[in-house]
């Protein structure tokens, strides 16, 4: 017997996880000597309230939208992906590649071409691990988090040394061609009159990962594929026994996932930065794992957590920028969202479970 | 205690106060009453069995009883005493001791340890184990519970384990002992050997529960017993007052075909040749040691053997899962035994259908909905996709009809299998396996953890499949199981056939012997049997019992195999 509707799982418990979170908030932001109303106003003034706030959030959103379903689809084959980061990284390589290299006449087809570029690089960047996991046995949380080191090594030593244009002093590549610029939210929703956006980075890249986030739904619990990424998730000898080959699945279902991280890059380097640089990702590929945790995984909850952390990545920012609330009290906040939603679940679940089943059993 | 040593039985016994009386428990679990106003009295020395099918609540009032679940209604009474037990400490210090089905021992300690473990005297582990010594010693003598102290658990006989979770109990001072379905994993020497401790237990006083679903055990060794359906008690009866087909009939609430009705069979071509198949586990233990093997179109072979001799990876490789060596044809034609071609789609392209040993872990996905279920394994069935796609409504579609024709309960396809019942589950795995109409169908432990009522209908409808003209390849721990089912009695013991022959002809002795690798008279007086030379037929050792020598030759093997794995 299930034990609490769908929606109170779904809805209610990583609200209530939400509220935890902000009220050991507050409490901080008291000891700080600031007024915890006054800052959770002044984040959702500056993340929400402007149409520049939103193309701030919608643009952190968009990358941990592709980090969440990375290690969402990942987690459905019971893959642990933490290498979203180092996949992203490399992913990004593969952007900067597509951009300086290929000739572009028009953006839709450079967004066509990185997408790609983007995606094959950080699909292959995960490869490693997933055949080292399927046929070695070693662990994928030890290998992709390694994966992240050896990544971003290499993309020093690439920019550094071999995509740095000579007389550069800056470990980046040269500014893209203006050919593949994407169209921002400024220039696609501002007119002369209502200037909207102004100055966000926020660009056609949100809509890529709205896309992508109904392509996972499909892919998931749509296709065969899924079907077998789920079976093989839920038991290993189940998809032994039907003939679902644990090698195969494991492998394709990370090279999806560390296709989704790398597609991230898209957003930060041909999107905003238009150009590679050292630290594009900043941290992305971890609040993937966040984001996916409290989206229970699935498409729709990964893409309201990632809005949720992009607020508070925005958020943050303004609380650094007007208020002695040091930025990384953000962190702190983060931390909590996690630590409540992901890690400490059952402490919210078990007493409403008990408290719906008291309230069945009334009712019956 | 002195006076009860063998007078307690209820009917000489109206004076002394019951060692445990339950009145009136109750226990829900959301919707679900698991214990419904039970009732139950248990005079001192004297075993009281508790018998009802899967999920009638047999373990959530022993897990009351035990501290583990608190009644939502109801009094326990300890030896005349109101007691209340709301945590295992109460219990125990109650003097009521557990064994439970799966042993809560610690795998890499010795005996002693495990026996002390969380009764310590003191900081200092040395007294205590001195003292459990010389405890374990005089209860050694005492009742036959004999167990080499510091042997570790993880080379042990699970007979032996067994026994350590009973040591453990005494060492606590138990005087009331509830064993929990305490034969599901014994050999039936061992189970005997356990009958002769329990028996010793009740000469020296002590007050036995004993949960099962054996009607044969209750029979044999209760003086009382409880029948329980759907969290009632529907009655409580002297055993030497009943017969087997009565409580089976309290169990279900109506009468049961204890046998299965089936004609005789019409073997014809062959359909499955097995030669020379040899396994190898992944830690190198050879699984297989040689099998030759044949079914027939039409025909039902059952393999009898205790588990772990080589049954489960038999079906594995049979299955596709598990690589092996030798020949293995089906229709005439080979099939490969390794690489690709060796996974359970090519084995269900050609026609063998599996209903797996272990339902829950291999042949379901829980967290599936019994329409994906239904289609697991053939989910690649281009009926079920459309376009890119799953079509999901075709997947639902056909689940109906199969829940239909094989009375799933409750009929719903949107439903995950850990919604439903193990026999239900089971239902759905039978309905997916042989709806696919195969040449071939391997069944694992059809029964295993399955009402009366389901195993029942699934008997039927495994029969029903051989006489379609299948063949049947039928692996059972349940002896009475292969001897119902099966027209023909493979017997396997440490990766090599023992033996094989008729249903008819087999007894239960005979195949007792060649479960431990025994051959001799008994074997030998089976007609139409050929046992195989692997059988040691060297006689048996005429000072010593049956029953100790086949408990010797398995603990060989198992000493035999505990070396192996190092």
């Amino acid at each position: 017997m299930d034990r609490m509707p769908g929606w109170a799982d779904a809805i209610l418990v990583p609200l209530i996880s939400l509220l935890l979170a902000a009220f050991l908030s507050a409490l901080v932001i008291i000891g700080i000597g600031e007024s915890p109303v006054a800052a959770f106003k002044l984040m959702v003034d500056g993340a929400l309230m402007r149409s520049a706030g939103w193309g701030y959030t919608l643009y952190y959103a968009t990358n941990f939208i592709f980090t969440g379903l990375a290690v969402a689809v990942a987690f459905h084959a019971r893959m642990f992906n933490i290498g979203g980061e180092g996949q992203a990284m490399i992913g990004g390589l593969g952007v900067a590649l597509v951009c300086l290299y290929i000739p572009w006449p028009h953006w839709s087809l450079a967004l066509l071409g990185s997408a790609v570029g983007a995606s094959l690089f950080g699909a292959a960047w995960a490869l490693i691990p997933a055949y080292l996991q399927a046929k070695r046995g070693s662990h994928i949380v030890i290998t992709t988090i390694m994966f992240n080191f050896i990544a971003a090594a290499l993309l020093n030593y690439v920019l550094v040394n071999v995509l740095r244009p000579v007389g550069a002093m800056d470990p980046a590549t040269a500014k893209f061609p203006d050919a593949t610029h994407l169209p921002t939210f400024q220039d696609m929703f501002s007119t002369a009159a209502d200037p909207m956006f102004r100055g966000a980075p926020a660009n056609v890249t949100f809509f890529l990962a709205v896309i992508a986030c109904v392509l996972v739904w499909l892919l998931i619990w749509r296709t065969r594929l899924g079907y077998e990424i789920r079976a093989l998730g839920h038991s290993e000898p189940a998809a032994r026994y039907a003939g679902i080959s644990p090698v195969r699945t494991v492998v394709i279902a990370m090279l999806i996932s560390g296709g989704l991280a790398g597609l991230m890059s898209v957003n930060t380097t041909q999107g905003e930065a238009e150009r590679l640089i050292l630290n594009s990702i900043e941290g992305a590929g971890f609040i993937g794992i966040a984001v996916a945790l409290m989206g229970r995984n699935h498409p729709l909850g990964v893409f309201l957590a990632a809005i949720l952390f992009g607020f508070l990545y925005q958020g943050g920012a303004e609380l650094a920028l007007w208020t002695t609330i040091p930025r990384e009290l953000i962190v702190v906040i983060q931390a909590l969202v996690i630590l409540f939603t992901g890690a400490l679940d059952n402490m919210v679940r078990m007493p409403l479970e008990r408290i719906f089943l008291s309230f069945r059993r009334r009712k019956s | 205690m002195v006076d009860v040593t063998n007078g307690g039985r209820p009917d000489q016994a109206a004076s002394t106060a019951p060692a445990i009386e339950l009145k009136g428990i109750s226990k829900a679990f959301g919707p679900v009453q698991a214990n419904k106003d039970i009732a139950i009295r248990v005079m001192p020395g004297t075993i009281h069995g508790i018998i009802g099918e899967n999920g009638a609540g047999k373990s959530t009032l022993m897990s009351i009883l035990y501290g583990f679940y608190k009644a939502d209604a109801g009094e326990v009474f300890i030896h005349g005493r109101k007691t209340e037990i709301p945590d295992s400490q109460a219990a125990i210090s109650a003097g009521i001791g557990m064994v439970f089905q799966h042993f809560k021992l610690v795998e890499n300690f010795s005996v002693l340890e495990n026996v002390i473990l969380g009764a310590e005297d003191g900081p200092l582990l040395r007294p205590s184990l001195a003292k459990a010594r010389g405890v374990l010693k005089q209860l050694a003598a005492e009742y036959e519970l004999n167990v080499d102290p510091d042997a570790l658990i993880q080379n042990l006989s699970v007979g032996h384990q067994q026994r350590v979770e009973i040591l453990k109990s005494l060492y606590r001072q138990a005087d009331i002992l509830i064993l929990d379905e305490p034969t599901g994993v014994l050999t039936p020497a061992e189970a005997d050997h356990l009958f002769r401790i329990l028996d010793n237990l009740r000469r020296e006083g002590k007050t036995i529960i004993l949960i099962t679903h054996k009607l044969r055990e209750i029979m044999e060794i209760t003086d009382t017993v409880s029948v329980m359906r759907r969290g009632e008690m529907t009655a409580t009866v002297k055993t030497a007052e009943t017969d087997p087909a009565e409580l089976a009939e309290l169990m279900v609430g109506r009468k049961v075909l204890l046998r299965v009705d089936k004609t005789h069979a019409t073997p014809g071509k062959n359909v499955l040749e097995v030669r020379d198949l040899r396994v190898k586990d992944d830690k190198g233990i050879v699984r297989l040691k040689g099998v030759d093997l044949d079914v027939h179109a039409g025909e039902i072979v059952g393999i009898a053997g205790v588990s772990g001799n080589g049954q489960s990876e038999l079906l594995e490789v049979l299955g596709g899962y598990a690589d092996g060596t030798g020949q293995i044809s089906l229709n005439g034609q080979s099939l490969d035994l390794t690489g690709k071609h060796s996974d359970g789609q090519s084995r269900r392209a050609r026609g063998i259908a599996h209903v797996p040993e272990d339902r829950q872990r291999e042949g379901l996905i829980m967290n599936y909905f019994a329409w994906e279920n239904a289609a697991f394994g053939y989910h690649r069935d281009p009926k079920y996709q459309s376009g890119l796609l799953m079509n999901h409504r075709a997947m639902i579609e056909d689940t109906e009809r199969k829940i239909e024709k094989f009375d799933v309960r409750p009929p719903n396809a949107h439903l995950t299998a850990k919604n439903f019942s193990g026999g239900n589950q089971q239902k759905i795995v039978v309905a997916r396996e042989i709806e696919r109409d195969p040449d071939l169908l391997l069944v694992g432990q059809p029964t295993r953890g399955v009402d009366i009522g389901a195993i029942e209908f699934i008997h039927q409808q495994i029969v029903a499949l051989r006489d379609q003209g299948k063949a049947v390849l039928l692996v059972s721990v349940e002896l009475d199981e292969i001897l119902s089912l099966s027209d023909r009695i493979v017997v396997m013991f440490d990766g090599e056939i023992m033996g094989y022959g008729p249903a008819e002809t087999a007894d239960q002795v005979g195949l007792g012997c060649l479960m431990a690798g025994l051959g001799g008279a008994d074997t030998e007086a089976m007609q139409g049997w050929t046992i195989s030379d692997a059988a040691s037929a060297e006689p048996v050792d005429p000072s010593k019992s049956l029953i100790e020598a086949v408990d010797e030759k398995l603990h060989q093997k198992e000493a035999r195999e505990a070396r192996k794995n190092g």
